[in-house]
């Protein structure tokens, strides 16, 4: 494996470290003030949403050799996984925030 | 892949990455929670139709768009079953179980694209490994994490703790090892050092939740979510993929916040949390008798029916015993007679951030009923009476007072500044610190000794008597 020098490696990935941070930031000063009712809803919400690696899974397995079975079956998990992370996470966010709902 | 769709998917990733932000922005504010939900969820809807048409439109049907169509399906009806099957009691383990999913698609990704970055000689590979190790350790860590919270934890003794210290030690020499010999040597491809990375992690994810005490598991399950948030971004810097950049950095940022709040809530520092030490060194005051002074139903429902304000502090006790309702019809019947009633609630009160609210909110208890601790503390001595409901450490002043209590410094529901003190216990076993509680001992605290539901149900019944 060849080395790869820190100057090259930093002006490649000199925006997605500006994006990174810029990110962090906007995370941190969006959560940080929700009260503490809805912790639980906002954790399950917000894992509902990491579920976006299903993305990934997608395009990995579009992108699979033909005939690579072991490929494709570990394709076939990965999206079942980030589905029902998706899903789940999101429909069971919903059931909670509708009990918070319905009273009054 | 089609290049023509390449802008049009360019723009959905934008519009589901400001949809991600709006609808966590919501996900904060009571009013607007719910419709926060659905604008993310429309978010993701919109990410993964749009990664689908941008990978599969124009083309013939192939044997990868069937499976990925087939699992989606698959994913979905397990997904829908799970989350209108679960019991809000069973809400982190739900969690857990969604973390480990997310976790577990980070890892199989990294296998699946090692391949494609295999010639690559640059830190993408890193990054894939690094992904794929979170998402591993985050995969197996949950699993145990569900285990742990369905009950099936044993006590972990002392040789063991240390046992499992020195095994993780030895799994991160031997991954360091394997990746130092991976970039000195080409033999070693990034196929066998990811898989054994993986290997590694999984582990590792194991030996890092198993010794974990059962009351800090909601340390844990938001540090693993945050990790899967983690993983999640991380994958998204190596695919160069924003939105998942986004979603996995704002997860990781809210795990974060909710896993040091966590801390805070407990005075437990996160290293001291992850290396399972339980905290119930000084036994030094265990042994003293205390004076309790013990009362019966129809005095406290005497009590309840001259009081004006009414303050309930529920703890998980509450809920094992599933008394939420029986809670409930008391407040309901406190509030025909006039009576102002307030649930005060730690952040720990339940297993996981927030468990309490959603559990008290099952039972139709009304969200703007219930106090944070802070906002309760501000006005305790406004309270007649406090009814404390299968809590016990939130609520001991040795937290404030004695400075050798291993409580000591962990933020409290000062109880013992309200008017009257009334406490359901079942027995006079400590909390999950181990230590007794020094409440039992102030004038105005007595004791009620009986099953949280049964008593809270008779109360109820002698108060319509007044």
């Amino acid at each position: 494996m060849e080395s790869f020098s820190i100057g090259e490696w930093f002006t490649e990935y000199e925006e997605a470290v500006y994006f990174l941070f810029l990110i962090v930031f906007l995370g941190l000063a969006l959560i940080s003030n929700v009260p503490s009712i809805l912790h639980t809803p906002l954790m399950s919400g917000s894992n509902a949403i990491s579920g976006v690696i299903l993305l990934g899974a997608i395009v990995s397995i579009a992108e699979l050799p033909e005939g690579d079975y072991f490929g494709i079956s570990l394709g076939f998990i990965a999206v079942v996984l980030g589905t029902i992370n998706i899903v789940g996470g999101f429909t069971v966010t919903d059931r909670i925030l509708k009990m918070f709902k319905k009273i009054k | 892949m089609e290049a023509s769709f390449l802008p049009l998917t360019k723009l959905t990733y934008i519009i589901s990455s400001l949809l991600f932000i709006g609808g966590l922005r919501y996900l904060g504010n009571p009013e607007k929670a719910n419709r926060g939900n659905l604008i993310a969820g429309l978010g993701m809807g919109l990410a993964v139709i749009s990664t689908m048409v941008l990978v599969y439109w124009n083309q013939s049907v192939s044997l990868g768009l069937i499976v990925t169509l087939g699992a989606l399906l698959v994913g979905s009806i397990i997904g829908l079953f799970l989350a209108e099957k679960v019991k809000m009691t069973s809400m982190p383990q739900m969690v857990s179980l969604f973390n480990a999913t997310g976790g577990g698609c980070a890892m199989l990704l990294g296998v699946m694209e090692a391949p494609q970055y295999a010639s690559n000689t640059d830190i993408s590979q890193i990054l894939l490994a690094t992904s794929t190790a979170i998402g591993a350790a985050t995969f197996s860590g949950s699993i145990i994490a569900y285990f742990k919270l369905n009950g099936m934890s044993s006590l972990y003794p002392r040789m063991a703790l240390i046992a499992t210290y020195g095994a993780r030690l030895i799994l991160l020499f031997i991954g360091v090892i394997i990746s130092m010999l991976v970039f000195i040597s080409t033999d070693l491809g990034l196929n066998t050092w990811i898989i054994a990375i993986g290997m590694l992690a999984l582990t590792y994810g194991v030996l890092f939740v198993l010794p974990i005490g059962g009351a800090d598991m909601p340390v844990v399950i938001s540090l693993l979510n945050a990790l899967t948030g983690i993983a999640t971004g991380l994958v998204g810097v190596t695919l160069d993929n924003k939105v998942m950049i986004i979603g996995g950095v704002l997860v990781g940022a809210a795990g974060i916040i909710l896993t040091s709040l966590m801390c805070k809530s407990m005075n437990r520092s996160l290293l001291s949390v992850v290396s399972g030490v339980v905290k119930n060194d000084s036994k030094a005051s265990a042994h003293q008798e205390i004076a309790v002074k013990s009362t019966s139903v129809s005095q406290t429902a005497l009590k309840l029916a001259f009081a004006k304000k009414v303050g309930i502090v529920p703890g998980f006790g509450l809920a094992v015993a599933q008394a939420q309702h029986a809670c409930a019809a008391l407040q309901m019947e406190l509030e025909q007679r006039g009576t102002q009633v307030e649930y005060i609630i730690h952040p720990v009160a339940g297993r996981m951030p927030g468990h309490m609210n959603v559990l008290l909110a099952e039972a139709e208890i009304d969200y703007e009923k219930m106090l944070d601790m802070d906002e309760a503390n501000a006005r305790m001595s406004d309270f007649d009476v406090l009814l404390i409901v299968g809590a016990n450490d939130v609520v001991n002043p040795a937290a404030i007072e004695d400075e050798r209590s291993p409580l000591h410094g962990m933020p409290i529901i000062e109880a013992h500044r309200a008017k009257q003190i009334v406490m359901i216990k079942r027995g006079m076993s400590f909390g999950y610190a181990g230590v007794p509680n020094t409440l039992f001992e102030k004038e105005n605290c007595e004791l009620l000794f009986g099953e949280a539901d049964k008593m809270l149900s008779t109360l109820c019944s002698e108060l319509k008597m007044f």
